[in-house]
């Protein structure tokens, strides 16, 4: 009989009645063949596996994340509860040890949701990781997380949320930035002012295969990992470097993402993307359940699995070498960096940028301001504007945050009040208060 | 006239029924190692009398494939599975002759690798060579599509006394189930076949030519021939024969819990509007979880013959039982006893049940009255706690979809009905502990047979169609056809229950008897490349566990009737 080596809990919600449009990739169907799979395999009947009904997300749970704008209803269906708290659910296992480890197997996905949502951003609304490790951050009092992200996809959203948070490491492999979608995630992204060495990205190149991923899982992700000591590592697990992938270009399979599970040992996997629906997510899901479990998963393959065909080329594995020879650099350098940064003499750092919502289309322009604090990772302003002309102030006091610090946040917050936002957003992270003031 | 006969751990009940109720009840012993006996001589006394032509039918709900599972009494099987990837099916080894072989299937239907008839024939000269001549046949998504079950069923040819193939025995995923159930009804088939046949044979023997039904796990009955092919489905019958039993006593509109307080175990069960809750998936028994529908039932070691003791200065009850009560001659107190001491029990040995409990008294502090009453407190708050942790696994089942999340549809039973040997003693202090609507279910002592007597055929279909790959598949049935792209899904379900009814009235339904039930019914468009390229549509449909029409009329009257010399 079948017994699990870690005790593993599931949560499975395919949301099989919710689309974004008829013939999106992020469709009913999604999730179909996956379910057949793991329900064929008969997972949940492993001693050891347990499925578990999501728990729904509430709209708190999204303030601690998000400014939602103009508010939350206006931009998540339930289905985005459900997902988010599908997550919360298995981190809550986890915390309360019913299990060792979890895997949230949820659509929609949330990793391209930044700070700031104005409506849905590569197929996502809300980041559904995020807004888990923030609850259990407050429910549990954790401090150090990992978030690594596997999906083909720089994982913006969460590096955008973390970018500025010393005690969250974000470590995102994905296709790089200069041939997919959101075009974002080189190597020299390396975390805010304040917090410079906790966000990592590892760029690969097109018709990257298990090789690469795996070269990389065990000379950059564990390393770093194996240094920040968090007390939780959590999986963004997307399936669509995968080699049948519609949607992207690399060469990944599904014994090398139980591979890379294995090394990479997440407490918490949540899944994101992965379009073939046929051809991968099933395979692909039971191998890293089996993983997460600690069972053999030699066996789970593609029915066209052939190792030979989806070998990496030389010069794919010599750019991925050097790649993260310089990023081993780069970490081997944060404490150098943020010192200088840390005594650059100015007060306040500034960035411009734009944020484009492509499912949504929307463009938004962001100028964003933070304190940089001797004491605490510094309190957030972002003034954000779109092209639909709605413009808001959005505030953000981080957990850990100074008295000087939480009280310039609410001085920026009143002073606000007196120019043109149509809204004024405060998230006041130490007292896991929300503040929202709509104009119009 | 009808017969229901049910084989219990203790004793064999057995009711004869007419238009106006019970005509007679027999309760005879149960003898674990000669179950054939026992049967007989309820049928034989039964029957005594009685004009042959005027018994229209028997259901028989028997120990007997359970006993095998539970005892290992098996007969060896051959069991061949084809896996493709996935879990190393050597996971689900079921025994010494167990072949995992070439083929595979994937989730759509699709070959994507072929069987190797030469290793087919070569594992069957070999099981035939060792004298194995029971097999089972085993694929993975074999239920999307059948066809290597087929060739390896052709392959073995009629050399082998049965051969059971998985995607017949259920619609549902789960291949290691599906090579569990296979094994199970292989293992099970010939002790099952000999035992009916000398049923049939005996009964002929007098002249009585009746149908004969087999009770299964799932509160329904199938005919005496469908039993033969699928011995498994008799498996843990008991429990749904109490269940049946109470049907006729559950009010309509309300979510209703069942509590049969047996001897060693209390089993549990819920009614939804006056039908059962059924499993989701499959039997869980002896080490095996398998596909056998069944009613969602809950078993807890504690019933009136529990052994009570005090362990680490806390009381305890069961979950053993060393015989009967003290007050009946048995060696340690029990629950029973303290009913006794409490002297809701009369005609047995009230000193006896007393000494039993004084040394518990004496532990306790307590004057063996109130030890008795805490006894019995404890027994009933443990059986009401345990009934609340099934009604929240009932609860805390996953759905799939944002609409029945957010419906969320709780199980919240607001009546109990009690039967079996203390029910009425149980019934009142459940009343007292609780906001339960308690009733006693008349003829709680043989509500079982009455259950087995009155239960109807039932049985269950899933279609799947798949418009771009233009299959539409009812696996259990054998049904494997092409349709047209603009089948839909209002054709599918008109299909599925069209073959629901041919498939029950074939397993032993009477026409009037088809209480059809729509179960699950989904649709998704397939879209490849920004196109919808077809459609897959799944309908699974039953008839409903519940009680045959015929004799509806008669659960008003068994509430009068007075059972004469009824043990209590």
């Amino acid at each position: 009989m079948l017994r699990a080596k870690h005790k593993t809990g599931l949560v499975f919600f395919p949301a099989f009645d919710w689309a974004i449009s008829p013939t999106h990739p992020e469709r009913e169907e999604r999730l179909l063949y996956t379910q057949d799979q793991v329900f064929e395999e008969g997972v949940t009947d492993i001693d050891g596996v347990f499925e578990f009904k999501p728990d729904i997300a509430t709209v708190q749970d999204i303030r601690r994340v998000h400014f939602c704008v103009p508010d939350e209803w206006k931009v998540i269906t339930e289905s985005h509860l459900i997902s988010a708290g599908g997550a919360k659910t298995i981190g809550i296992s986890v915390m309360e040890k019913k299990v060792d480890r979890g895997f949230a197997l949820v659509r929609p996905p949330g990793h391209h949701a930044m700070r700031v949502v104005h409506g849905a951003r590569g197929f996502c609304n809300i980041n559904i990781e995020a807004i888990m490790i923030e609850y259990l951050r407050r429910k549990y009092g954790v401090n150090r997380v990992a978030i690594v992200d596997t999906d083909c996809h720089h994982g913006d959203g969460t590096q955008d949320i973390y970018w500025h948070d010393p005690d969250t490491l974000f470590i995102s492999m994905h296709q790089d930035g200069r041939t997919l979608y959101p075009g974002t995630g080189f190597h020299y992204e390396l975390g805010g002012p304040t917090a410079i060495g906790s966000t990592i990205n590892i760029p690969l190149p097109p018709r990257t295969s298990a090789e690469g991923f795996l070269y990389v899982t065990e000379n950059v992700v564990r390393p770093i990992l194996d240094e920040f000591k968090p007390e939780l590592v959590v999986n963004s697990a997307g399936q669509d470097n995968h080699y049948t992938d519609p949607i992207t270009n690399m060469l990944f399979s599904a014994q090398g993402y139980a591979r890379l599970t294995e090394l990479l040992q997440p407490d918490i996997a949540v899944l994101e993307g992965g379009y073939s629906i046929e051809g991968a997510l099933p395979y692909v899901n039971v191998g890293i359940i089996l993983a997460m479990a600690g069972l053999d998963y030699s066996k789970v393959q593609e029915p066209d699995y052939e190792p030979e065909k989806i070998k990496q080329s030389r010069d794919v594995t010599r750019m991925i070498e050097t790649v993260s020879g310089q990023i081993m650099q780069y970490w081997g350098k944060r404490r150098e960096y943020h010192e200088k940064s840390m005594n650059s003499g100015k007060e306040f750092s500034d960035r411009d940028r734009s944020v484009y919502y492509d499912t949504d289309d929307i463009m938004e322009t962001q100028k964003e301001r933070i304190r940089i604090c001797p004491d605490c990772s510094g309190v957030v302003r972002i003034d954000s504007s779109t092209d639909s002309g709605r413009r808001i102030l959005a505030i953000r006091i981080p957990r850990k945050a100074c008295k000087k610090c939480s009280e310039l946040g609410y001085e920026w917050c009143e002073a606000g009040a007196s120019e043109d936002f149509g809204g004024i957003y405060l998230q006041d992270a130490v007292r896991d208060q929300y503040f929202a003031h709509k104009k119009n | 006239m009808i017969i229901g006969l049910d084989v219990g751990g203790t004793n064999t009940d057995v009711v004869l029924l007419n238009d106006e109720g019970i005509v007679r009840q027999v309760k005879v012993p149960t003898n674990q190692t000669d179950l054939l006996h026992s049967v007989w001589m309820g049928l034989e006394e039964v029957t005594r009398d009685i004009p042959p032509e005027s018994i229209h039918r028997a259901v028989l709900s028997t120990t007997l494939t359970t006993n095998c599972v539970a005892e290992c009494k098996l007969t060896p099987v051959g069991m061949i599975v084809s896996s493709g990837p996935g879990i190393d099916p050597e996971c689900y080894r079921t025994g010494e002759h167990y072949f995992a072989v070439a083929g595979s299937i994937d989730h759509r239907g699709r070959e994507i690798q072929p069987v190797d008839a030469a290793e087919i024939e070569a594992i069957a000269s070999r099981l035939r060579s060792e004298g194995v001549r029971h097999v089972g046949v085993a694929g993975k998504f074999s239920i999307r599509n059948p066809k290597h079950e087929l060739q390896i069923e052709e392959i073995l040819g009629s050399d082998f006394d049965y051969v059971i193939l998985g995607h017949r025995i259920s619609g549902n995923l789960s291949f290691p189930r599906r090579i569990a159930t296979a094994h199970v009804n292989a293992a099970v088939y010939p002790t099952h076949k000999r035992f009916f046949e000398a049923v049939r044979d005996s009964l002929a023997r007098k002249g009585f030519t009746f149908p004969i039904y087999v009770l299964k796990a799932d509160g329904g009955t199938i005919s005496f021939d469908t039993a033969l092919d699928y011995p498994g489905q008799s498996i843990l019958s008991g429990p749904a024969a109490s269940v049946m039993g109470s049907l006729p006593f559950a009010s309509d509109a309300e979510e209703t819990l069942v509590l049969d307080v047996g001897g060693t175990t209390t089993d549990m069960a819920v009614l939804i509007r006056n039908a059962p809750l059924l499993d989701p998936v499959g039997i869980d028994m002896g080490g095996f979880k398998t596909l056998i529908r069944a009613l969602k039932t809950q078993s807890i070691g504690l019933g009136g013959e529990s052994v009570v003791r005090i362990a680490d200065g806390a009381l305890k009850i069961g979950p053993d039982r060393q015989g009967p009560a003290m007050a009946y001659g048995g060696p340690a107190p029990t629950v029973t006893d303290a009913l006794f001491v409490l002297g809701q029990l009369s005609g047995g040995d009230v000193d006896a049940a007393r000494r039993g409990l004084t040394p518990l008294a004496e532990k306790m502090g307590a004057s063996v009255e109130e030890a008795a009453d805490r006894i019995f407190d404890h027994a009933c708050k443990t059986i009401m706690r345990a009934a609340a942790d099934m009604i929240a696994d009932v609860n805390s089942k996953p759905v799939y979809t944002v609409h029945e999340l957010l419906d969320g549809y709780q199980v919240k039973p607001t009546e109990v009905l009690v039967l079996g040997g203390p029910a009425p003693y149980f019934a009142m202090r459940f009343a007292a502990l609780t906001d339960f609507h308690v009733t006693v279910v008349p003829q709680w002592q043989v509500a079982n047979a009455i259950g087995a007597a009155l239960a109807r055929t039932t049985c269950e279909i899933t279609l799947f169609v798949d418009t771009e790959r233009g299959i539409a598949s009812i696996p259990e049935e054998a049904y494997y056809q092409p349709i047209k792209k603009d089948f839909d899904r209002e054709k599918a379900i008109e299909l599925a229950y069209e073959m629901l009814r041919q498939k029950a009235l074939r397993f032993g339904a009477e026409p009037g008897d088809l209480d059809v039930e729509l179960l699950e019914d989904v649709e998704f468009n397939m879209v490849r490349g920004f196109y919808t390229t077809g459609r897959i549509i799944r309908v699974r449909v039953q008839i409903k566990p519940g009680l045959i029409h015929q004799y509806r009329s008669i659960a008003g009257m068994l509430t009068s009737y007075c059972p004469i010399g009824a043990r209590s």
